[in-house]
This record gives C-alpha cells, structure tokens and sequence, in this order.
C-alpha cells in the first residue's frame, strides 16, 4: 500500500481546486449522497438534454480529498457525454475500485483515462472505496430520477 | 510506574501495522486487551463454560459464581451501595435505551422534557427522540460553549417543572470536557429531577464513587474498560430499579408464568432478558482487577500527563487546530489540519502505524455546531506514552508534506 499511489497530484489538485463545484445553471435534476459513517455529503447537479446528452453537471459537498476529487474528476469527464457512455464509464470506473480492472473506454481520451486512473490507488484503501463512489452513485440517482439519498452503508 | 511494562501485557502491541509499530491512539473508540482478558475468556469456555443461573450441575454453580463476581467487582469498582444495582447489559448504549424505554415508559408523558447537552454522543440522544416520537416528550440541549463547556446555568435555564430527566456525559468523546457532574447533579436533585450519566468515557479513566456523585443512572462501556466486547453495564439506584418495569421479555427474568398473568423477580434479575454474554462478563472480572492494580488514580495521572504533553506538543505545531479548550480534559484530543480533511488524516496516519478516529464520532450535533463536518482523534489509554505523541506529531508533519507542500 503506498500513500503515493492514493495521494496523486492530479487528486490532491482536484481536492483542492475542485471543477464544477456550483449549482449549474438551467439544472433538470438532481441527487444527494451521503456517507454517514464519515459524514461525507454530495449534491449533484444534472443538465441531461432531450438527446439524453449530459449538457452540464456539476456538485456541491463537503468531504476528503478523496471524495472531493472523485466528484470534480467525474463532472469533468462526464460533461458532454451521452448518458449510457457515462453510465458505462461509471460502472467501469466502480469495477477498477473494487476488482482493480483497468477503466479503458474507447470513447474516453488519452487525456480522460489518465485522469480517471488516477483514482485507482484508491482499491488498496477498502476504507475509502466509499468516499471515491459516492459521487458517481449520486449521479446515477439524478440522471435516473431516484429520489433516495444515495447512502454509501445501505 | 512502568508504563512499557504495562504495555507488554498487551500482544496486540508485538504486532506490526504496515511494517511500523502500532501506536494506538483510538481508546475511546475502544481500549485493547490485557492478555489476562483474553486467557481468562479461553479459559473460562476450556474448562468453566455452561449457562449460568438456570442447570443445577456443578459446572453451572461454577459458572454462575464466576459470572456473580464479576457483578461484585464492578459494585465495588464505582462503590454501589447494592450488587443488585449493578446490571449487565449489551453495551452502555443499551443501558441509555433501557432507561428510556422503562423510565420513559412508566414517568414521561406528553410534553415532558428532557435535557441533554450539545456535547452527547448519539448513544445520550437517538434514544430520547424515541421517546419524543413515541410519547411526545421534548428535548432540550444545554448549550456548550467555544471552549467545550456546558456550564451549570445552561442546564439550569432550561430546567421547568416539565422536566423529568437530565441526561449527560461524564466526559466528551470530541472535546474531553470533563463535565461538572456534582454541580449538575446537585441542582438536579434540589428540583428533584433525576439524571442520568454516560460514563463511557469516564469510568475507563476516572474514579468512581455513585453514592458520592449520587446520580441516578450510570452507564459504562466494557470494551473502553480494556474488557470484552458485547458487555455494558448500568447502575441504577435501587428505588428506581424496584420501582421501573422490565425491559426485555424472555428467559430468566420471571418470577412465576401463567396462561393469563406473568410475574417478575426483582433487579438485576428483571432486567437482564435471556442468556447473556457469560464468557465475556467473566472476563470483564479481570479488566477490573488490571485496572485496580494498577490503580485508577494512577492511570488518571498518568493519562493526563500525556494528555498535557499531547496538547502542548500540537499547540506548537502551527497546522493544527486543538477542538475545545476545556478547564478540565480527559484523555482526548481533537484536531484538524488546516487544508486537510479528517479522513485524509486518518489515512495518512495510519501508514505510520497511528491509529486515530476520523469523523464526527457520533456527535454530529456538536460538529453542527461547531461548523466543521468532522475531526481527527487521538484518545489516549494507558498504554500510551511521550512516545506516540512524538510519532503522531511526526506523522502529522507528513500529512502537511503531502497536501501543503
């Protein structure tokens, strides 16, 4: 286990200088998380067009570096995309943190995957699983129209 | 006294974390385990096991003398005028729950209130809003001040002849405040108003003497006592528990069972519903007995020494932010880093063996009203020395290497 590979620059500066952390304008719909375990709350902000395109997507929050950076990382890479690519890159993006594969999507650039890897020191810490999805999950609430609160101990 | 020699009857200590030593700075969460406690439950099942209070064969009198015991030794341990007030329960959490349940069933009505304080863990608190679903009672929270402090006055300004239960820690599990029980409980008992204490974190670390506090209820946490897990205990005073009906249904606590009525034997018999954790309150004998020879004025002054070191060491440290400043302190410090979350802390930590808690601890009406969605902890036990609060101070360094630099 090597904090190195958990504490990445691209992390620890998206921790730190988190993108789309707003309410974006013209929102359509949107979702909370919570981990309760650690307090760790997100609220995701949807713009998903009539093409089922994700126009905008931002987050509100509060929580680690971790968690923080999960959620600016995912509205960067999400924005703009299709919904069921981002609902693909998502599910790939969940099976590297738990299983360790590698996310590689087609549709995502070099670029992109770097950024998304970067998150995958992340499996060695089981503890911190949680706070690296909680995000993604909330999206999944928000685009599908859940009205739970995405909790991470259910 | 020899505190590395105290520590070597520890085995988790000759364990390695990641490679380094373990420094252990998360007691109030839980303590570890004397290897008497651990030998003594082996034993206990290799060659004393059976139910207790129920068989006639001679490993059940055994048994059950064993069991008996322990709940003398923790009579003793607080100075309980009866064996009978001493309860055994599953922890201290269900000792609050079995107060509201009983208490609240038999004397709270409509629009009877509660006070507790901003400091209680949501062990003193989700119990209580039971209550107020349930029956309608309110709640009110004595404020605590910037430094941690609940003052005398905040309880007193909230107390109306409405009020049926004061309810307080002894210590805080965030802030280490030492609550001012004697007070307390004096202007309590001048209205007549019981009060109840979660004493989890302070029957590890202070002495303890119910009939001098003169509190109502106690509740104590085994597994902070450097006992078993699955075992609290409740003090009740004796008029309460003749007086509070059962709490759980089940075998051994009845008197006699018919068709159309049941009858109840008296405390602690009433209140202590099926078999028990026998093993483990067995055990819990010899946690009592470590802590006495040591002594608890011993681990007191001990814990406190470092405690001091602790505070004056991260004071220095000019990233750290010390949450609360109380007159009186158990063995606790909170802190954030600026810049850093807890739970990055945590993480941090513990790659050099540092065991801390991050999070809200179960307070998070405290951390609300703080303005800060969690801490980091160190607790301290009496294992602990200078030692570990020069690695926690250097490994704090570390976090701020990794996010500051």
């Amino acid at each position: 286990m090597d904090l190195k590979e958990l504490y990445q620059e691209i992390i620890l500066d998206h921790g730190k200088n988190p993108r789309n952390k707003k309410k974006c304008d013209g929102f359509n719909k949107d979702a909370k998380g919570n981990n309760p375990l650690c307090g760790d709350k997100v609220h995701v902000f949807l713009k998903l067009n009539d093409e089922k395109q994700v126009e905008d997507i931002s987050f509100e929050g509060e929580g680690c570096a971790i968690s923080i950076a999960s959620a600016s990382i995912m509205t960067e890479i999400i924005k703009g995309k299709d919904f069921n690519v981002a609902k693909k890159i998502l599910e790939n993006f969940i099976n590297m943190l738990k299983e360790g594969s590698k996310p590689g999507i087609n549709s995502l650039s070099d670029n992109e995957n770097t950024t998304i890897m970067s998150l995958s020191g992340v499996k060695q810490f089981p503890m911190r699983v949680k706070c690296a999805t909680l995000a993604w999950h909330t999206f999944l609430h928000a685009a599908e129209d859940n009205k739970k609160v995405v909790n991470t101990e259910k | 006294m020899d505190i590395k020699e105290i520590k070597s009857k520890f085995p988790i200590f000759s364990n390695k974390v990641k490679g380094k030593k373990l420094v252990y700075l998360d007691s109030a969460n839980s303590s570890q385990k004397p290897k008497v406690v651990i030998d003594r439950i082996s034993n206990f099942y290799s060659k004393e096991f059976s139910n207790v209070g129920r068989s006639m064969h001679s490993l059940a009198v055994t048994a059950t003398n064993r069991f008996e015991e322990t709940r003398d030794l923790i009579k003793n341990f607080i100075n309980a005028k009866f064996r009978e007030e001493i309860v055994f329960t599953k922890n201290a959490t269900e000792g609050i729950n079995l107060i509201a349940s009983t208490y609240g069933e038999k004397f709270i009505q409509d629009k009877d209130e509660i006070i507790i304080t901003e400091l209680e863990h949501h062990a003193n608190y989700v119990p209580w809003h039971f209550l107020r679903k349930r029956k309608g009672a309110v709640i009110k929270f004595a404020e605590c001040d910037k430094q941690g402090e609940v003052s005398v006055d905040s309880i007193k300004k909230l107390i109306t002849n409405k009020t049926k239960l004061i309810a307080v820690t002894h210590v805080s599990n965030v802030t280490g405040t030492i609550l001012p029980l004697n007070k307390i409980i004096d202007l309590a008992k001048t209205k007549k108003i019981p009060v109840l204490i979660d004493g989890c974190q302070g029957a590890p670390h202070l002495k303890l003497d119910v009939q001098k506090l003169d509190c109502d209820f106690y509740v104590m946490s085994c597994h902070k006592m450097y006992g078993p897990t699955g075992v609290g205990v409740l003090y009740a005073k004796k008029k309460w528990l003749d007086e509070l009906p059962p709490y759980q249904g089940g075998g051994g606590m009845i008197d006699e069972v018919k068709k159309d009525d049941i009858s109840f034997p008296e405390s602690p018999t009433k209140f202590e519903a099926g078999t028990l954790q026998t093993a483990e309150i067995v055990g819990f004998a010899e946690s009592i007995r470590f802590i006495e020879n040591i002594g608890i004025k011993n681990i007191t002054q001990h814990e406190k020494e470092i405690t001091e070191y602790g505070l004056e060491k991260l004071k220095k440290n000019n990233s750290v932010s010390i949450i609360g400043d109380p007159k009186e302190r158990g063995a606790i410090l909170s802190f954030t880093i600026k810049g850093i979350h807890p739970h990055d802390i945590a993480t941090i930590l513990d790659d050099d063996g540092v065991a801390i808690r991050a999070g809200h601890h179960c307070c998070q009406i405290l951390h609300e009203k703080m303005g800060i969605p969690a801490t980091a902890r160190a607790s301290l036990g009496i294992y602990n020395s200078k030692e570990d609060i020069d690695i926690l101070n250097e490994s704090i360094n570390k976090c701020n290497k990794i996010f500051n630099n």
